[in-house]
């Protein structure tokens, strides 16, 4: 049905493996990059410094992974994966539970500096942490968070963003439904907790996915603010994991670290492609 | 667009909104302002007391010649990556467009690279070009090019430029495949009924129809290469050689924690909230038109 509806204007035979084959090509060389650190995750270090290094996987897979996982550079890559886990975690719950309350009441209700405080949530859109960085830095450095979760995740929490996410959607929901709740005498808190929520679930879970990957691809700020290896983020300790000077990197530990930092966001976009694709575009609106 | 049925009290919702808003006074308007302040001063060397300099720290910025060229750079680097990440997943998004079956299996192996971090890009590409074990700038030796992006500007452009779109070329194919799914097919048609073959629908029909998509993704693409960028410069050069890839982000960086340079810093970083705030600007004035539309 749906070819014949677009017949007129699809390729078909030679055209459509033509369209296949370019289709192919660019899926290759975007590809590329991850197939040949996949490689030389799998390889042992003589293989990749005498070049060209092979491009079919080699023997090497678990002895790299287990060195990188277990002894890594200067700190087990274990450890850097919890820190990830616990600082992407913590930035994208932190984030929806501080929105949703802030949404909730700037839209069900009316107090007094409504208007200046949504204003002021709308000016940190325009305060990204990398124009901020000394200053920040100072902040958290003052409050004694420097090496730890609360100053991995705190200053990159405040999101408009996701404010103005939930305000929208906010405004969607029928007003019978606050009415019926009033009626009931049911109480805000109770209406947000059991209908608000319930209801806002696609959307939370669709800014969880962007969110997520937005806290574990942290670079610069745990860079700056982890200074203990114990509390370095993986993203951030592949950087560390070359030796400076002249020695040689170790390679296969170096890009098998490299794989296991892509697999979690990897493992949640394509998991959850219809959420993200979904989250992407309501969150750049 | 307001509730017509709200709740009453005040206590609570100042309590609600309590937790975002101390968070940005914290940890956004508060540096932001010192940000402003500090830019107004010269610390002493041994950082005991400052100077009031007025606008001294800009006028100095803006008459040295090693910021006016990061200038520069952010802009050649930004107009480079926004380009190599729009016209590769626009055709990619053409390609997958025409395809009734088999686009969801392109599209899911199309996002990975969205998922990986930039500063992971970095070292991805850096393993694939660094001189001495790279496999593109081994075979490119074998090819008579010697490649040197340690010791080369252009190179070093051209390597964090492609790293840095490479990741966004699954972002721009999301947005523009979308788009492409939602021109409507009837209007194709006709035109191709008219004898339109598909290059020329393609220019009269179709584009004009993407450029919404295109121009919001024009913005947002230059916001990335202006601010998320960072990864991916400290990871493949560490903004070098000499200063070739040192954009705007990346100097205050360096001059606010290698080089120790707070006045200098912070004037960088509010000219930069300057550049943010018109971005933003241009972008809402956007989003409203895309509301009409």
């Amino acid at each position: 049905m749906a070819a014949q509806q677009h017949g007129m204007v699809e390729k078909r035979g030679a055209g459509i493996w033509l369209t296949h084959a370019f289709m192919v090509l660019g899926v290759l060389i975007i590809f590329f990059p991850i197939w040949l650190a996949f490689v030389a995750s799998t390889v042992s270090q003589p293989e990749i410094v005498s070049p060209p290094m092979p491009i079919w996987p080699g023997d090497q897979f678990w002895e790299n992974y287990r060195a990188a996982l277990f002894a890594g550079v200067n700190v087990p890559v274990a450890t850097m994966l919890f820190n990830s886990l616990v600082m992407a975690i913590g930035i994208a719950v932190g984030k929806i539970v501080i929105s949703l309350l802030s949404a909730f009441a700037i839209v069900y209700f009316r107090f007094p500096g409504r208007t200046t405080f949504f204003w002021l949530i709308f000016l940190t859109l325009m305060l990204p942490v990398e124009v901020r960085i000394v200053p920040t830095f100072e902040v958290v450095a003052g409050f004694g968070m420097l090496n730890s979760y609360y100053g991995l995740i705190f200053p990159l929490i405040a999101s408009a963003t996701a404010t103005f996410l939930f305000r929208q959607f906010f405004l969607t929901i029928p007003d019978e439904l606050a009415e019926a709740a009033r009626v009931d005498g049911a109480r805000p808190m109770r209406f947000f907790v059991d209908i608000v929520v319930p209801m806002s679930r696609t959307n939370i879970a669709a800014l969880f996915v962007i969110l997520f990957i937005y806290g574990w691809n942290q670079y610069l700020w745990p860079l700056l603010i982890t200074t203990d290896p114990e509390m370095n983020t993986i993203v951030m300790g592949i950087k560390q994991m070359f030796p400076s000077g002249d020695d040689v990197a170790e390679w296969p530990v170096i890009m098998a670290t490299s794989i296991l930092a892509m697999i979690p966001p990897v493992i949640v976009v394509v998991s959850m492609q219809k959420l993200f694709v979904r989250g992407l575009v309501d969150s750049e609106k | 667009m307001e509730k017509r049925v709200t709740f009453r009290g005040w206590l609570l919702p100042l309590l609600l909104i309590a937790p975002q808003v101390i968070v940005s006074a914290i940890f956004f308007f508060y540096p932001a302002a010192q940000a402003i302040w500090q830019s107004l001063f010269i610390p002493d060397p041994f950082g005991l007391s400052s100077q009031f300099v007025g606008l001294g720290n800009f006028e100095f910025l803006l008459s040295d010649k090693f910021y006016r060229a990061s200038f520069l750079t952010t802009a050649i680097f930004s107009t480079l990556v926004t380009l190599c990440s729009m016209i590769p997943a626009l055709f990619l998004a053409v390609i997958a467009d025409r395809l009734i079956k088999g686009s969801g299996v392109y599209r899911t192996l199309l996002i990975w690279p969205y998922a990986v971090a930039p500063a992971v890009a970095g070292v991805l590409w850096l393993f694939m070009f660094n001189t001495r074990v790279g496999v593109v700038s081994w075979y490119l030796g074998q090819l008579g090019y010697d490649w040197n992006h340690v010791l080369n500007d252009a190179e070093a452009m051209g390597l964090v430029v492609v790293a840095s779109a490479w990741g966004r070329i699954s972002y721009n194919f999301l947005f523009f495949f979308a788009a492409l799914q939602s021109v409507p097919k009837s209007v194709i048609e006709a035109a191709a009924i008219d004898g339109a073959h598909f290059w020329r629908r393609f220019f009269t029909i179709v584009l004009p129809l993407l450029s919404p998509t295109a121009f919001f993704l024009l913005v947002v693409n230059v916001v990335y290469a202006f601010f998320e960028t960072f990864g991916v410069i400290h990871t493949i050069t560490g903004g070098g050689p000499q200063q070739a890839t040192t954009i705007l982000v990346y100097k205050v960086f360096s001059d606010g924690f290698v080089g120790q340079d707070l006045g200098s810093s912070s004037a960088q970083s509010v000219i930069l909230l300057i550049v943010v705030g018109l971005l933003t600007v241009i972008q809402f004035k956007y989003v409203e038109k895309r509301v009409h539309y």
